[in-house]
């Protein structure tokens, strides 16, 4: 039996109370409320302010910033702090988190639980540093090289942003995987009231420490229920081994053996679909009897909400909306569901290349129509557009 | 006269050898200071010949062979001659 | 003989159940490790407390060869990852180990930061002159005009003098040393360890199998006895005038730099508590 220890928020890293705020400062109070202490970041538009606000937070909180000469640095950086025994985070947006793409795999491989924050803003390259997109969802999952998996979240409004990256934490701590914390532009900047809970009410998930001792620990030992292996932290006389390599269940190198890194590499993977269902968090709004389901994440799906209203307006189409939240894993047997019951299936979001949309049309296999509705970014889709391809989807 | 020098000799020198984990670089043989050590004709079961402790009297205990091996094959210690 | 026989003081730090390990014979990186190991020892820290963290290469190895909390990390990001490591506990001691490519080349922008900020770690940087892991590449440190699989007909590049580097950048402690000097090495390991901020150690190792053999330079005994005669110990010299540009040139080794700042954690500590009054909890102290 998984052992996962959920406690409430450290009242110290608390902000009770309304405030008036961005996404991105709301992201910050939401990583100190689920008891992130430690980030390196480095700056990049249009994300820096979640960092600015995190290195004027913490001392007084308890807890460390240091900005690092690049983002390579601070991918890495914060891994270090992990295994001092922190729970920790970076901050960026497209080529940082480009950048980062190596040190995402070697948390992913080393379990280093961790959270990756990125701001989306329209690439490739230097593109829009001050625009929105959702261009990089994709990379967010395949980014770096090899096979393994990880859970991206997307925030559709600033209070989502302090409440789900509070679940980014816990979900990297029971899974040990770095969690994407996929957010916007838009939805950074945009400043709305954000409503922080008493500690009491925030749930937090604790790391996942070994109960063994020192000579019976061995650090890639799985649990048999979900998976994950259990943790120890640097100075604890455990003088455990951590590496890159793929490596057997006491951390050794075992680059050459083909059984240990076919079942490293599954397990790796497993660990997030098997329990997928355990991760899995979405929203629906009447989708009971809906001709049309707009199914969308982030921004796009808080734009689609006025296109669905046009549609129900001017021609009285029923559509329900799917929200994302957690974006990947995907609910499939959800929308599977879903896709037995209606015409189509519109799929609007910030890139062009369908990259949410070709995993739903994955997950459907032409039980209807899966229509991509891309945008290239630097700004959110006309309302207009999402309803003319509800009209179309209706015909 | 050397059994007068045996005499004074309160320590004596130690080699100990682990001949698994040579790989025959003979730096520890090249760089003694005294002759102590050689290497031996026969091989380890990589195919290495490794060294031997073949001149006891030699040693001084210094340890600089064992400070030298990279392979952690060889370490010389001084130790007290017990009257 | 009515005693037992001793063991190496270095086999308490080997994760025996992994040797013998993977380096050539003659590969002078075990050497640096019998060093770092009496070291620590004369140093007298906490070996839970210690923690080593390495890059990618041949030095990369080391981490996953001494029994201490070990890190091998990805190449060239070893001093970010300790950096990490060091803020979030400030209790731990932790040490980098690697190679000359991996923290001059791929990891130079860190190395210098690292020593900018004069974060609390040692680093040790084994310099065998190319890259060793990957079949004998030109690095940084390759000596102008010597062959590598990358430069076959020689290198046109000048190497870094990396004493002089770290030096620059505000390292507090700098030395060089080969592993002919196994003696001095280990004493000055010994104050690396012991000093607070940023120390840098650089030692000059031979790579047999391809380096030397490539440039024709013979065995590691060979670089041994060259290292012994070309060597000249200047305490205190000054770091400009210590580069290796050619192969034929006087190797300096020695103390260089050893002087007394207060390190990232104190300064940041003292403007916070400048700024925040009691508000502020000193970190780490």
């Amino acid at each position: 039996m998984a052992e996962i220890k959920w406690t409430t928020a450290d009242p110290k890293g608390v902000l009770t109370g309304a405030h008036y705020i961005d996404g991105n400062h709301a992201a910050c109070e939401g990583a100190l409320a689920a008891g992130c202490r430690f980030a390196a970041g480095y700056p990049i538009t249009p994300s820096t302010e979640v960092v600015e606000r995190f290195a004027a937070r913490i001392p007084l909180v308890g807890g460390m910033f240091i900005q690092m000469e690049d983002e390579i640095a601070s991918s890495i950086c914060l891994q270090g702090a992990v295994w001092a025994g922190l729970k920790a985070m970076t901050v960026t947006s497209g080529p940082g988190f480009s950048l980062m793409m190596e040190h995402i795999g070697f948390a992913a491989m080393t379990e280093t639980p961790c959270v990756f924050v990125n701001v989306q803003r329209g690439g490739p390259s230097t593109g829009t540093p001050t625009l929105p997109a959702q261009g990089d969802m994709q990379q967010a999952r395949w980014g770096s090289h090899g096979d393994y998996e990880t859970i991206l979240i997307s925030p559709s409004s600033p209070q989502e942003c302090f409440e789900f990256i509070i679940d980014a934490f816990n979900l990297a701590e029971i899974y040990r995987v770095p969690v994407m914390f996929m957010m916007d532009e838009c939805v950074g900047h945009m400043t709305e009231k954000v409503v922080i809970p008493e500690p009491e009410k925030i749930k937090v998930v604790e790391r996942r420490w070994t109960d063994k001792k020192p000579g019976e620990y061995l650090p890639y030992q799985p649990d048999p229920e979900d998976l994950v292996p259990y943790m120890v932290k640097a100075g604890d006389g455990y003088r455990f081994h951590i590496t890159g390599l793929t490596h057997d269940e006491r951390g050794y190198p075992a680059a050459t053996d083909v059984e240990i890194h076919n079942n490293l590499v599954r397990r790796l993977c497993e660990k997030i679909t098997k329990n997928a269902h355990k991760i899995w968090k979405w929203e629906e709004k009447d989708t009971d009897d809906c001709d049309i389901l707009i199914l969308s994440y982030g921004i796009s799906a808080r734009v689609a909400l006025r296109g669905i209203e046009l549609a129900k307006e001017r021609k009285g189409i029923k559509v329900g909306l799917f929200r994302l939240i957690v974006v990947w894993p995907m609910p499939e047997q959800r929308i599977i569901e879903l896709a037995e019951k209606v015409k189509a299936i519109i799929v609007p979001e910030l890139n062009i290349r369908a990259q949410v949309a070709r995993e739903i049309e994955r997950i459907v296999k032409g039980r209807c129509p899966v229509i991509p509705l891309g945008h290239a970014g630097a700004g959110v889709h006309n309302p207009e557009d999402i309803y003319n391809a509800i009209v179309e989807a209706a015909k | 006269m050397a059994e007068a020098a045996a005499k004074k000799r309160k320590f004596r020198g130690v080699v100990v050898i682990k001949p698994e984990r040579c790989k025959g670089c003979e730096i520890c043989v090249s760089f003694c200071p005294t002759g102590a050590i050689s290497m031996s004709t026969k091989f380890n079961s990589k195919g290495y010949h490794y060294p031997e402790f073949s001149n006891p009297d030699k040693c001084t205990g210094c340890g600089l062979c064992g400070m030298y091996c990279p392979d952690f094959a060889i370490y010389g210690y001084r130790e007290k001659i017990e009257e | 003989m009515s005693t037992t026989l001793r063991e190496n003081p270095v086999e308490q730090f080997l994760r025996t159940d992994r040797m013998p390990h993977i380096w050539c014979p003659g590969c002078g990186i075990g050497t640096s490790v019998n060093c770092f190991a009496r070291a620590v020892l004369e140093c007298g820290i906490d070996l839970d407390k210690l923690c080593i963290v390495s890059g990618i290469g041949c030095t990369g190895r080391v981490a996953g060869y001494l029994r201490l909390d070990s890190f091998h990390t990805t190449h060239g990001r070893a001093i970010p990852f300790a950096t990490g490591l060091k803020l979030a506990n400030p209790d731990l001691h932790v040490v980098v180990y690697s190679g000359d490519g991996d923290l001059a080349a791929i990891g130079g922008n860190h190395l210098i930061h690292a020593a900018r900020r004069n974060i609390d770690i040692t680093v040790i940087c084994v310099n065998n002159f190319n890259y060793g892991m990957t079949g004998g590449q030109v690095a940084p440190t390759t000596h102008h005009e010597k062959v590598a699989t990358t430069t076959p007909y020689g290198d046109p590049e000048y190497p870094f003098n990396l004493p002089d580097l770290a030096a620059s950048c505000g390292a507090v402690f700098v030395a060089r040393w080969t592993t002919y000097h196994v003696v001095q090495l280990t004493k000055t390991l010994v104050k690396a360890l012991n000093k607070k901020g940023f120390s840098f150690v650089e030692i000059l190792a031979p790579c047999p199998t391809l380096y030397l053999r490539r440039n024709k330079l013979g065995t590691s005994v060979d670089l041994m006895k060259y290292f012994k005669e070309k060597s000249v110990i200047k305490h205190g010299a000054n770091t400009k005038e210590v580069g290796l540009e050619t192969y034929d040139k006087e190797i300096i080794v020695g103390e260089f730099v050893d002087i007394d700042k207060p390190d990232y954690l104190d300064n940041y500590n003292e403007i916070m508590k400048k700024r925040l009054g009691d508000k502020f909890q000193p970190w780490g102290r």
